[in-house]
């Protein structure tokens, strides 16, 4: 840090350089391009082309591209269900993203997970898991391995403010601090679980505190500020691969929508949906840009165009993929083949006699 | 061959394992300074290191969880937990992920892991503590549910559970662990896949065929022994798989001797024995000269008593008499 800071002293270049304007026009875009993700899903399941439950990152599109800009391409990310960002984040085409949801042959699971359950093997997205805290203890176990070998990689494990009420993160932050793995808990505090605020569910509503109880670091962001989660993030990676030392990374931020795309969020406070509003990460940064001339209203539109015709594409290329066969029904249950795992579907008889 | 116990052939399975491949550690509660709850893993922590041989805290949710999380990244963690009754609380990790992942990511992540843990009654542990849950896992596709009932058994399904590249459940026994058996020297020249997925006729009979595994098929052969006295041929079929379950070798041995009785640890409504039973009456319906009869344990929460719980427990007695019922069904005894 401190050699950061002489070598910023001495620096005589302008307040906005060059790489900075890029990093933050980079960072925007890949906002803009979770939200409209997200609505162009949100689209596609009203009009039915999306099965299953649907939860989308609206509101947390700086939290999403904060936390995954902090990752390395060796690094591990297990999320829960809300994770379609999150794919995007790790450099997986929003394409393969969109065909999952669509439940085809070219999505990220090949149409076995949905969108609750996306995972790949390249990008090192390690799954979204749609059981409550399901994800955690694989996370730790994931670290374990990583250090185990001796390993530089960190495991990130995000997952929501209702999750740290479930005895799997009690259970696996102990261990993890216990035998000193490198994982990194980001709590996304987007203030409710389904209907339940935090206030109704945790005893200690400023999540990031309960890492006291397993001396780690603890430590709370805004989440609606992209440079704020990625810096937060940065560190708390970096205490992993140089220390093994897990941290719990709480953000802050709403969601703008309800808990899933069929949930009116009837429950919700008129005000908190106002101030939802305005904590809106997406113009904050674009206002903020505009006014320190990163951008003009010119770019603004054409990076919105860009966006939207990469998304376009994305939906294109789902509705055109296929579904998987029926005929792989079965190539998946085991990876060591056995014996007497013979595939019978529901009509066929077990014996011909 | 050497005579030995089943827990010193579990023990020098893992052993074996873990010299083999460094990929293969144990971890589970009390397996290390303590040398295991049963003694299954004494001296290993010793011979291998903590780093192999990882004590955890109570927390079975986290740590079976752990071991998941390990194995998709290609560690093969060999787990203890310490009796099947604590299983359930790492229920969600074992079925809902465990089970899961390969399949529901498209098969790009497999989970090459053990879950060794031994079921069993007869201890006057209590109804927490008696229970034979394996049904609740052999229920479940995605994983694979091994139960070996002698020391040569423990050895060869062990090694190929350790090699497998799915979750295996490995359902122990605590009345087995001292019992003795021959196990060959030379392990590595069995085929291992052969291990997984197959039952095996224990004892070639022609009169009526006794199904038992675990802990059962030993009991099954004891009275095999016994009927043999009688004159009966009674032939054995020892499930050693309970997922996946071969079908063929159960209907074949009862389209040969034309009855069948079940003999299971467990309880007997919607247990591991209605399968079987289910399965026969679907590939031997017109071989059978009577009803599959099954004897499971009475259907209560096991007591503490030692005469309630012996009352309850299935054991040669009740095999035999429900044998001799069948038999007598058949006309084959009188
Ligand atoms: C073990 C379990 N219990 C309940 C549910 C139903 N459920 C799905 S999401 C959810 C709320 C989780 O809230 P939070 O952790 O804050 O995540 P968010 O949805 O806000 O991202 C609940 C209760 C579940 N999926 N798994
Ligand atoms: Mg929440």
């Amino acid at each position: 840090m401190a050699g950061k800071t002489t070598r910023r002293a001495t620096r005589t270049a302008p307040a906005v350089s060059t790489p900075d304007a890029e990093d933050l026009t980079d960072l925007f875009r890949r906002m803009l391009l979770v939200r409209r993700f997200e609505e162009r899903a949100a689209q596609a399941y009203t009009q039915a082309r999306v099965g299953g439950y649907c939860h989308l990152n609206l509101g947390e599109e700086a939290t999403v591209v904060g936390l995954t800009s902090a990752l390395e391409p060796e690094d591990y990310l297990f999320t829960n269900y809300r994770e379609h960002g999150y794919a995007l984040g790790r450099g997986i085409p929003a394409g393969r993203v969109m065909a999952e949801l669509y439940g085809r042959s070219t999505g990220v699971s090949k149409g076995w997970g949905g969108s609750m359950h996306m995972f790949d093997v390249q990008a090192r997205l390690m799954g979204g898991y749609g059981i409550v805290g399901g994800q955690v203890p694989l996370a730790a176990g994931a670290a374990l391995a990583v250090s185990y070998r001796g390993g530089r990689e960190v495991v990130m494990c995000q997952m929501g403010d209702g999750t740290t009420n479930i005895g799997a993160f009690h259970e696996s932050l102990n261990i993890a601090a216990l035998w000193d793995l490198p994982v990194v808990f980001a709590v996304v505090n987007n203030q409710l679980g389904m209907g339940t605020s935090v206030q109704e569910s945790s005893a200690e509503p400023e999540l990031h505190r309960r890492a006291a109880a397993y001396r780690i670091k603890g430590v709370r962001v805004d989440g609606t500020d992209v440079l704020a989660v990625r810096e937060a993030a940065r560190e708390a990676v970096r205490l992993a691969r140089e220390e093994q030392r897990p941290t719990l990374l709480e953000t802050v931020s709403y969601r703008l929508r309800g808990h899933s795309v069929v949930d009116p969020a009837r429950y919700r406070d008129p005000e908190e949906v106002e101030r939802a509003k305005e904590a809106d990460p997406l113009p904050l940064l674009r206002d903020r840009l505009l006014k320190d001339g990163v951008l003009d209203e010119e770019r603004l539109a054409a990076l919105e165009d860009e966006v939207r015709q990469e998304i376009t594409a994305a939906a294109e290329f789902a509705e055109s993929s296929p579904h998987p066969e029926v005929s792989t029904l079965f190539d998946h249950t085991y990876a060591t083949p056995v014996p007497n795992t013979e595939p019978r579907l529901p009509a066929d008889a077990l014996f011909t006699v | 061959m050497s005579v030995i116990t089943y827990r010193q052939a579990l023990r020098d399975t893992l052993r074996a394992e873990m010299q083999r491949d460094e990929n293969v550690f144990l971890i589970g509660e009390e397996i290390g300074h303590f040398e295991g709850s049963y003694k299954i893993t004494e001296g290993l922590l010793k011979e291998f290191g903590p780093r192999r041989v990882r004590d955890t805290p109570i927390a079975e949710e986290g740590f079976v969880g752990a071991a998941i999380g390990a194995a998709m990244l290609g560690l093969r963690p060999v787990v203890e937990i310490m009796t099947i009754n604590f299983s359930l609380l790492a229920l969600d990790q074992i079925v809902n992920h465990a089970a899961k992942i390969y399949g529901m990511f498209g098969g790009q992540c497999s989970v090459p892991m053990v879950i060794r843990t031994p079921g069993g009654g007869g201890q006057q542990l209590g109804a927490t503590h008696s229970q034979n849950i394996e049904l609740f896992y052999s229920f479940v596709p995605g994983l694979k549910v091994l139960a070996p009932s002698t020391p040569a058994e423990a050895a060869s399904m062990l090694r190929a559970a350790i090699r497998d590249d799915d979750p295996v459940l490995f359902l122990e026994n605590l009345g087995l662990y001292n019992t003795k058996g021959e196990v060959p020297d030379e392990p590595d020249a069995e085929p291992e896949v052969a291990q997984i997925g197959r039952a095996a006729v224990v004892r070639p009979g022609t009169d009526i065929t006794l199904i038992g595994y675990s802990r059962m098929a030993g009991v099954a052969l004891q009275v095999a022994d016994e009927l043999a006295k009688d004159g009966v041929s009674a032939e054995v079929v020892d499930l050693r798989s309970l997922r996946p379950l071969d079908r063929t070798t159960i209907v074949e041995s009862v389209r040969r001797t034309g009855s069948a009785v079940v003999a299971e640890d467990d309880w007997l409504t919607y247990g591991i024995g209605a399968e079987i039973a289910a399965t026969i009456q679907e590939g031997a319906f017109d071989w059978l000269d009577a009803p599959v009869a099954r004897v499971a344990m009475a259907e209560v929460p096991l007591p503490y008593a030692k005469s309630l719980e012996t009352a309850a427990l299935p054991c040669a007695e009740s095999l035999a008499a429900a044998a001799r019922r069948t038999l007598r069904a058949t006309g084959r005894l009188r």
